[in-house]
């Protein structure tokens, strides 16, 4: 999906990482959860360390606050769990992303979408899909595919 | 599909009879005159042109019908069977799954090409008794026969249409049918379902009487047929005998195919006591199975912790019915193997002959169970292991007389239980696997460093690596270099794991070992940490405890004395990096894969678990320790160890070890 198919406004859900603001795309998330119990996956990934049971079905966790060079700072009374579900290889997987806290579900117009400048960004470029703007502060839209799966863009590489 | 669509079950009904042609012919082929096999085939043939035609699948009955007659010359013994004559029946039977499944894309053609390969077939082999045949049909007299019938009440219910049955009599001869209507009651009793009407036919043929009873065969036992015959007065000349096709030489006998089809349907008989259900239902059942079993777990917990003996009363009740239930779903999806096994005797049949390698196909075990969804994915990798076997592994006639062996290769497909796996061998005799050039060619790819050390299993896997292939010329049956490692894909996607031994000039075996079923398994729950995890039940051998004696003495060197036998173990703990300190009586759990034996340390054995797998995501897919997870009674998740996995890792580590010391 690129900016330009966006009508009107990107609905999006906006969530604090470590003290900042990012949003998902709304359409993706399925619920948003109380923190449960996480079981460890003992050699996984740090990213996708946990496993929690949401429903009946068996969910990976992933802690997008690792990709993005944060620490994973222990869960507060703000933790949530936002589930989300997504192509990953063409199959429809529901994952679940640990949020420090979980603001609302809000418009951005597109108007004020830019695409992620080049340089002069904190994060990684290639996580983010565009940036927009909620007010007087800019919110951050994560490229969620990118996140989840650490793929880097191939000029970007750094390892 | 709906289970009610009359073409669908046709789809599958066809399936079967081609299934069962194939196997008729194949075993011909090895018992040229038997004529229940002959029978089979016919009875399938027309059986396919029959239902073909009823629900509008034209072409494939009138194809049918050709080979229907060839069939039916033999059944009649006016021509004989020849392997030629099987190899064009093969033909003939593929080209008909062809019209049936894809019609559209069906060479046009490739039909007329086997019907005329059919009828030389036909010329050559029906000669000594094409002369027969014209010689008996002036001899047979005209007879005039008075039939009385009265079928049974229920005929037009089972599927009978008395029309027919005249009109198959009048194809025999020149009929006069009068209707007996004595017993049709008023039309206030009549009831339309209810056959109570009887038929005289003066009818006058060549046929013999038995050609009269063939007619009815269907309901012979049921009916009151009576057939007086009497003399003809002038032999008129003979009718035109109702042969089929010009293109077909020899006279057939017109009063087709009731008699064998008749057998078919006594067998059918028997088969209503079985339903077709899509496996899709199958599915949506296992899976409310499974959630039932989570959630009876769920109800065991708080009635644990119950003082209500009513609860708990309940709840064990429950749990006996939630387990008779999975047990009995689970049965249900269960196909013997030996379906499987039976389409692999046309292939070996086509590979023996398109590569000239005289192979005998032995096959044992058929009997045995395995889900239905294992024995469908197994299909593509067993077909790659048998060509394998056949193209690379056996050799040529000349080869193996100079090597002393018989000169046919022998080719085994077995299959049995073990604990609550399946093990299926794929044995060949034929010059095993050449370690020297297998080494070679896998440094030629980088996939091993020139120098490394490896164990023979390590060497033999390598033929599972992607792109590898020791064929020295590509064949059009295998050498690609693609094939094994997807097969050894999809046997792990099974959860199944894959063994080679091969002993060089004297041949290969491949075992595959498989889980009975991809759902519900019984596991072991122990807890390591605080992290509580599922071992298989069927891998597990014996509990012991690890005395604080053992654990100090072990230190360095991982092995437990168990009755003699040293067996490594592998401390859960310390491979998933835990950092809180170890109970102080910790349990070892021994598992076994295959021959091997590893002992897996752990805090605390909880109990069985009855464990319903659910899979890993992509996101965990490179997490090798686990091979899935399940939901426990208090609803967290727990991961359920690969002990495939895990007995490799330790047999690793022992040999590391053994190779330090």
């Amino acid at each position: 999906m690129t900016l330009s198919n966006i009508d009107g406004a990107l609905q999006v859900l906006t969530i604090d990482l470590n003290g900042e603001t990012f949003a998902l795309e709304a359409g993706l998330v399925r619920e948003i959860l109380d923190t449960v119990h996480v079981t460890d996956v003992p050699g996984a990934d740090p990213f996708v360390s946990g496993l929690i049971n949401v429903r009946g079905r068996v969910v990976p966790l992933a802690d997008p606050r690792l990709r993005f060079g944060m620490n994973a700072a222990a869960a507060t009374i703000d933790s949530r769990f936002v589930v989300i579900e997504i192509d990953l290889d063409g199959d429809p997987t529901t994952i679940a992303l640990r949020a420090d806290k979980v603001h609302e579900v809000t418009e951005l117009p597109v108007e004020t979408l830019e695409a992620t400048p080049a340089i002069g960004m904190k994060w990684r470029p290639e996580y983010i899909r565009c940036v927009g703007k909620r007010g007087e502060d800019f919110v951050i839209v994560l490229d969620i595919e990118r996140v989840l799966t650490g793929q880097l863009l191939p000029d970007m590489a750094l390892h | 599909m709906t289970a009610n669509d009359p073409t669908a079950v046709f789809l599958t009904e066809a399936q079967e009879l081609l299934e069962q042609l194939e196997q008729s012919l194949l075993d011909l082929h090895g018992a040229l005159d038997d004529s229940d096999l002959i029978d089979g085939a016919f009875r399938a043939l027309h059986t396919i042109k029959g239902s073909g035609s009823m629900f509008g699948f034209d072409a494939v009955a009138a194809f049918t019908h050709h080979v229907e007659t060839a069939f039916d010359l033999v059944r009649k013994g006016h021509l004989a069977t020849t392997p030629a004559l099987i190899d064009v029946a093969l033909a003939a039977r593929d080209h008909i799954r062809r019209l049936i499944e894809t019609p559209d894309v069906v060479d046009p053609q490739r039909g007329p090409a086997i019907l005329a390969d059919l009828d030389a077939v036909i010329a050559d082999g029906g000669e000594t008794d094409a002369t027969s045949t014209p010689t008996t049909a002036p001899i047979a007299a005209r007879h005039r026969y008075r039939i009385c019938i009265k079928l049974p009440e229920d005929a037009l219910t089972t599927g009978n249409n008395p029309l027919l049955l005249l009109d198959e009599l009048r194809a025999l001869g020149e009929a006069e049918v009068t209707a007996i209507v004595d017993d049709v009651p008023t039309l206030d009793a009549l009831q339309p379902d209810v056959c109570t009407f009887g038929w005289v036919i003066e009818l006058e043929t060549e046929a013999p009487k038995s050609a009269i009873e063939d007619v009815f065969l269907f309901l012979l036992d049921d009916m009151t047929l009576d057939i007086e015959e009497s003399a003809v007065p002038s032999p008129v000349a003979p009718v035109a005998p109702t042969v089929v096709e010009p293109a077909i030489p020899a006279a057939s006998v017109a009063a087709p195919a009731a008699p064998v089809a008749a057998n078919d349907e006594r067998h059918s008989d028997k088969a209503t006591a079985s339903l077709r259900v899509s496996a899709e239902r199958l599915d949506e059942l296992m899976d409310r199975v499974g959630e039932l079993v989570i959630a009876q777990a769920r109800l065991r917990q708080v009635a644990t912790h119950s003082d209500d003996q009513q609860v708990k009363s309940i709840a064990e009740e429950i749990e006996r019915l939630v387990l008779d239930l999975r047990d009995t779903t689970m049965g249900i999806r269960l196909v013997p193997i030996g379906s499987l096994f039976g389409r692999f005797r046309r292939l070996v049949h086509d590979l023996s002959r398109d590569l000239g390698k005289d192979v005998v196909l032995t096959t044992s075990g058929e009997e045995t169970e395995l889900d239905k969804t294992v024995i469908d994915r197994l299909a593509d990798p067993l077909v790659h292991l048998i060509r394998n076997a056949i193209d690379h592994g056996l050799e040529y006639a000349a080869d193996r007389s100079a090597a002393g062996k018989a000169a046919s290769g022998s080719l085994k497909l077995a299959a049995r239980h073990a604990g609550d796996r399946i093990l299926i061998t794929i044995s060949d005799d034929g010059r095993g696997l050449d370690r020297a050039r297998i080494r070679r060619r896998a440094e030629e790819n980088g996939l091993i460093a020139p120098e490394a050390e490896l164990t023979d299993p390590e060497l033999l896997q390598l033929i599972f690596q992607p792109g590898f292939s020791t064929a020295a010329q590509v064949t059009n049956v295998s050498g690609r270099g693609v094939g094994m490692d997807v097969v050894k894909k999809t046997i792990e996607t099974l959860r199944g794991a894959i063994d080679v031994r091969s002993r060089p000039g004297a041949g290969t075996d491949i075992v595959l070992s498989l889980p009975l079923t991809l759902a519900i398994i019984d596991g072991l729950l122990v807890r390591i940490g605080t992290g509580r995890y599922v071992i298989p039940l069927s891998a597990v051998e014996e509990c012991v405890e690890l005395t604080p004696d053992d654990d100090r003495r072990s230190q360095g060197r991982n092995f437990l004395n168990i009755r003699g036998d040293l067996v490594p173990f592998l401390r859960l703990r310390e491979l998933f990096n835990l950092s809180t300190p170890p109970d102080p009586y910790q349990k070892v759990v021994v598992v076994s894969s295959g021959d091997n034996r590893v002992g897996l340390v752990v805090d605390q054995v909880l109990g069985d678990h009855q464990t319903v797998i659910k899979s890993l995501s992509k996101l965990h897919a490179n997490v090798a320790t686990f091979s899935g997870a399940t939901i426990l009674g208090d609803g967290t998740c727990a991961l359920i160890l690969e002990v495939d996995h895990l007995v490799q890792f330790g047999q690793a580590l022992e040999e590391r070890l053994k190779a330090a010391s």
